[in-house]
């Protein structure tokens, strides 16, 4: 990036709401950075449209009080974030601005704090030594942070081949100070520190290769991992309406998901709730390592009362921190919540630029915007072959409930998961209220993944998981039919299929996010719960008359419902099961 | 700001439409205010010097040559502890006879606050109503709305909570009220004694509806100055915030903007969040809960005002006429307060959300026995007791009239569940059954 030349200035040349036009006097380009000069408050805003000497842009903080004639000055840059270690446990806005840092009780226009610490000392260890030859994306040296390992890079906007000439000995650095010096392919030298910036709207591509996901990612959430499994590196969306249970969902995935660490993008939602991740997730221990979740957690906080072209920039934001992490070689898991409010702000800049609308006044490009978005998440290996993922999961809030509006059909052509919140099933407390059917998970049926789960979990895994799948689908079919010709309308096996299905929605599909053990089964637990449904399925049991079946499963259901709430193979979860088998015992005839 | 040593009058409008006029002007602000012919008017568009200005009044007789000042501030109310009692229009100025407050002037609809300096919302508000303490509690700092059809007494239920709420200010944001609701909210206030901590901004059906966008905001910069300047707690009421969003795509309309699903403008998702996350706990004491009205048209709530607002607010609560007993209830099945669990068991008895989740899943069978009577089918004993503690649950507790503390409430629905049911078939933790189940004597 040249930055000799004379930056371009403009002024205010015309105002509707947060979209302003500035006329420059010199070259701009296309989602370039400018600041507006609002006697003397500094609003940031971005080029979204160029026509002649004409720049619109997009403020992303109110406009009161501007007035034709500011003046405005361009960066010459795009909105960029600035990358280096102590990003994680940090609480930013959608342009990460460091909102621990910011004074005063309400948000103040123009006020832009510092993402990282300058004069804090990290403990640096050199990876590589002169010599070495490394790309965009190379490793020269790693700090903890927090405990994770994090590594220090070749800037990604380097292009070509750098020769590293020295690295620093291992010892305490700031992000300021210079830690390696290499040399470009043209022989000239290159200072490094520990941070570089990279523009958000631009994917990071300091990688070999990205294959077809072929690793499980586990979310200790059944109804996910047994019936509808997300892959390492793979994409997923949960929409629903109202009250279903998304935000709950999405807490639960932060809280247990078998990754390094987590970013979640509040985009556009409650400001409670994430007041609760603030409150929560400090105190919360991280199953897997016994630190607290804070600390491998990364919160991009933009609720719906903040300025909404923002709320355009919290995703990419969240994403391109991924994108860091994963060029690290970590595991990433993205959650955003809610994406339906970040193309509402899409809608509403596109409506001010008059623009001919698409369905439901969505701009027409939005299909195109979210799958653009989807396909920078991934799993890739790195150019040292080390792997790294960002598995990412959005949540969608669609008008109405209706699955038909432009959002959720757009981002159901770009997410390979699919997971269906059911008004219904909410209503009739069965949470999570993931609707086992009509969900899929296209990963399910990758041959790659296929042979992971006969390798790693059971050899019979996925013809095991079809025949669930069926046992739901008849059970559903015969509840119909009950309910249309009444209980004693029907032979007693209708009611015997009934409640095989039913045993499988209570103890796998249902689960309890708020209780400590409930809310998160290892997939042994789950295949072993799995495995303990089928045989039920598979035993034939005698009764004298249909009001026999229901209460006889009811019993089976609650002593399993105990089970599930007892430690894995603990003497309660044991007790529970001798139970279960002599309560089988009574009614087996094969 | 007001009384400037010279303000330039313009009075050459170059276009006029049925709620904006343009003219020609410089060194204008944005979302400046200005009278234009004597009315208020709000900068909306300026595009090099042609300015537009939404004339919140509608546009009725304006002729070309009329008198434009630019005020150079945005809206603004003045705030003081003399606001209290007071009864205000959309622009803040008196309609109660008395004369205007002297205090210090904010802008209304100022900043958010900053999410990392919010505290959880902790503390719980009684209101007496067990259709709402029991089984749906609010909680200081909370947003949440009624969802009801016009008919329904949602004004009556909502000064009654206001009335009960333990709040030291109580602001109303009255939005195309008909004045008889007005003086109805007026009337109870006043009866109640209660006028010294009550502030009114009403835009009444009288007015023009344009008026009524500057009454959410009004309410709240009001709301804001007691909660962060005076630590007070404050319950904001909006009535009725369905007309708020229509006085929104009314103006959109006129502004050429392209509607979006209902004829309701692209963002009306922001415009209600804006209001709605006002609600905050601060961490000093502080804090705003809003409690709204969204009227329904035909129950719908896929419509996109009450389907946004669902997004937004932490909850609604639905009213029901429940035919069997002859009252109004707050419908224990629609109904949600996201936040009741920071509170039930925690400010209130250990045994409420046990209490409360057996009650409604027994008030759930009773539903269900209902359905099969009707389908024809025979009741067994179980579906008798159901229906007979459906109904005394309905009276006792989800009427709308119920006025009663927590205790009692669960000490009744214990009661009840004595006189219907086996403590097996309430399936409450065994503790509490122990503690609580009413001993026989």
């Amino acid at each position: 990036m040249e930055k000799t030349n004379k930056m371009t200035k403009g002024y205010v040349a015309g105002i509707i709401a947060n979209l302003v036009f500035v006329e420059v006097d010199g070259p701009v380009q296309q989602n370039e950075i400018c600041y507006i000069d609002l006697e003397g408050t500094k609003l940031m805003a971005e080029v979204i449209k160029i026509n002649g000497t004409q720049a619109y842009v997009q403020v992303f903080e109110s406009t009161r009080g501007l007035k034709v004639n500011h003046t405005v000055e361009f960066t010459g840059h795009m909105l960029e974030v600035t990358l280096g270690p102590g990003i994680l446990s940090k609480n930013y806005d959608g342009l990460q601005n460091d909102l621990d840092k910011m004074d005063g009780v309400f948000l103040k226009r123009g006020e832009h704090t510092n993402p990282l610490e300058d004069d804090k000392k990290w403990e640096f260890k050199p990876l590589a030594k002169a010599g070495d030859v490394l790309e965009a994306g190379g490793w020269l040296g790693e700090v903890k942070e927090n405990w994770m390992p994090h590594k220090i890079m070749v800037p990604f906007k380097f292009e070509g081949k750098y020769t590293v000439k020295s690295v620093v000995e291992a010892g305490e650095y700031t992000i300021l100070d210079n830690i390696a010096v290499v040399t470009d392919e043209k022989g000239k030298d290159i200072d490094l520190t520990m941070t570089q910036k990279w523009p958000v709207k631009l994917a990071i591509k300091a990688y070999k290769e990205k294959p077809r996901p072929f690793k499980m990612l586990e979310t200790g959430v059944r109804v996910i991992d047994t019936l509808n499994p997300i892959a390492e590196g793979g994409t997923g969306f949960i929409p629903g309406p109202f009250g279903t249970g998304k935000t709950v969902l999405q807490h639960a995935l932060a809280k247990q998901a078998e990754a390094d660490l987590i970013i979640v993008a509040a985009c556009g939602e409650r400001a409670n709730e994430v007041v609760e991740i603030f409150a929560e997730f400090p105190e919360l221990d991280d199953p897997r390592t016994g630190r607290k979740l804070m600390e491998r957690t990364t919160i991009i906080a933009n609720t719906s009362n903040m300025p909404v072209a923002a709320r355009e920039a919290s995703v990419y934001t969240a994403m391109t921190l991924g994108e860091y992490y994963r060029a690290m070689g970590l595991k990433v898991l993205l959650l955003a919540d809610s994406t339906s409010r970040w193309a509402q702000a899409l809608r509403e800049m596109s409506n001010r630029m008059e623009e001919l609308p698409g369905q439901d006044a969505f701009p027409m490009d939005l299909p195109a915007i979210i799958s653009n978005f989807y396909s920078r998440a991934g799993f890739t290996y790195l150019n040292n072959d080390a792997t790294g993922s960002i598995t990412f999961i959005g949540t969608v809030s669609p008008a109405g409930g209706n699955l038909k509006e432009p959002v959720t059909e757009s981002t159901k052509k770009a997410a390979r998961c699919f997971y269906a919140l059911s008004q219904d099933r909410a209503d009739s407390k069965r949470y999570p209220a993931i609707d086992p059917l009509d969900s899929y998970s296209k990963y399910a049926e990758y041959p790659e993944l296929e042979e992971y789960f006969r390798a790693n979990i059971d050899p019979e895994w996925p013809e095991k998981i079809q025949l669930a799948r069926d046992i739901l689908i008849r059970s559903r079919e015969v509840a119909e039919q009950i309910n249309i010709l009444g209980d004693d309308g029907v032979p007693v096996e209708y009611h015997d299929r009934f409640w095989k299905g039913e045993i499988i929605d209570f103890v796998i599909l249902q689960q309890d996010a708020f209780d400590k053990i409930d809310c998160s089964a290892s997939l042994e637990r789950q295949k072993y719960m799995l495995n303990w449904v089928l045989d039920i399925y598979h035993t034939k049991f005698s009764y004298e008359s249909f009001e026999d079946v229901g209460s006889y499963f009811k019993k089976m259901i609650n002593i399993m419902r105990q089970m599930n709430y007892a430690i894995f193979e603990s003497d309660d979860f044991k007790g529970g099961e001798k139970e279960l088998n002599s309560l089988i015992e009574e009614r087996k005839t094969a | 700001m007001e009384t400037k040593a010279f303000q330039k009058i313009y009075t050459k409008l170059t276009q006029v439409t049925k709620a904006t006029c343009s003219l020609k002007a410089t060194g204008i602000g944005y979302e400046e205010m200005a009278i234009v012919h004597g009315r208020l008017a709000q900068v909306v568009k300026i595009i090099g010097d042609n300015v537009t200005l939404q004339i919140f009044s509608g546009t009725e007789g304006i002729p070309t040559n009329a008198e434009v000042v630019f005020l150079g501030r945005p809206p603004v109310l003045k705030v003081g502890e003399e606001l209290s009692g007071r009864f205000f229009d959309a622009y803040g100025d008196p309609i109660d006879g008395r004369p205007a407050i002297e205090g210090e002037e904010r802008q209304i609809g100022g900043p958010s606050v900053n999410p990392v300096r919010r505290k959880q919302p902790s503390e719980f508000i009684p209101t007496g109503i067990a259709g709402i303490d029991l089984n749906n509690a609010l909680v200081t700092g909370q947003k949440i709305p009624f969802f009801a059809d016009p008919d329904q007494p949602y004004n009556q239920v909502m000064a009654n909570v206001a009335l009960r709420a333990e709040a030291d200010k109580i602001i109303l944001g009255g939005m195309g009220l008909t004045n008889d609701d007005y003086l109805y909210y007026k009337n109870v206030f006043e009866n109640a004694g209660a006028l010294d901590r009550i502030i009114s901004f009403v835009n009444t059906t009288e007015n023009p509806p344009v008026e009524r966008i500057l009454v959410p905001d009004m309410a709240l910069t009001a709301a804001e100055y007691f909660a962060v300047d005076k630590h007070q707690k404050v319950l904001v009421l909006l009535t009725d915030m369905t007309l708020y969003a229509d006085a929104l795509s009314i103006v959109s309309n006129r502004m050429d903007q392209i509607p979006s699903k209902d004829s309701m403008p692209g963002s009306l998702y922001s415009d209600l969040a804006k209001i709605y996350e006002k609600a905050v706990q601060f961490p000093d004491g502080g804090s705003i809960t809003i409690i709204a009205v969204t009227t329904l048209s035909g129950g719908d709530i896929t419509h996109a005002i009450p389907d946004n607002t669902g997004y937004i607010t932490e909850g609604q609560l639905f009213l029901r006429k429940d035919t069997d007993i002859g009252k109004v209830i707050v419908d224990p099945f629609r109904s949600l307060s996201r936040l009741k669990q920071l509170v039930i068991g925690e400010k209130t008895r250990s045994d409420h959300p046990q209490v409360m989740n057996a009650a409604i899943r027994l008030y759930a069978d009773a539903a269900n026995a209902k359905t099969k009577q009707e389908n024809g089918f025979d009741l067994t004993d179980y579906d008798e007791r159901s229906l007979k503690f459906a109904k005394e649950y309905s009276n006792k507790l989800l009427a709308i009239d119920v006025n009663i503390e927590v205790d009692q409430m669960l000490d009744t629905t214990w009661g009840l569940f004595n006189e219907h049911f086996e403590p097996a078939e309430v399936g409450i933790k065994k503790e509490f059954v122990d503690q609580y189940w009413p001993k026989e004597d």
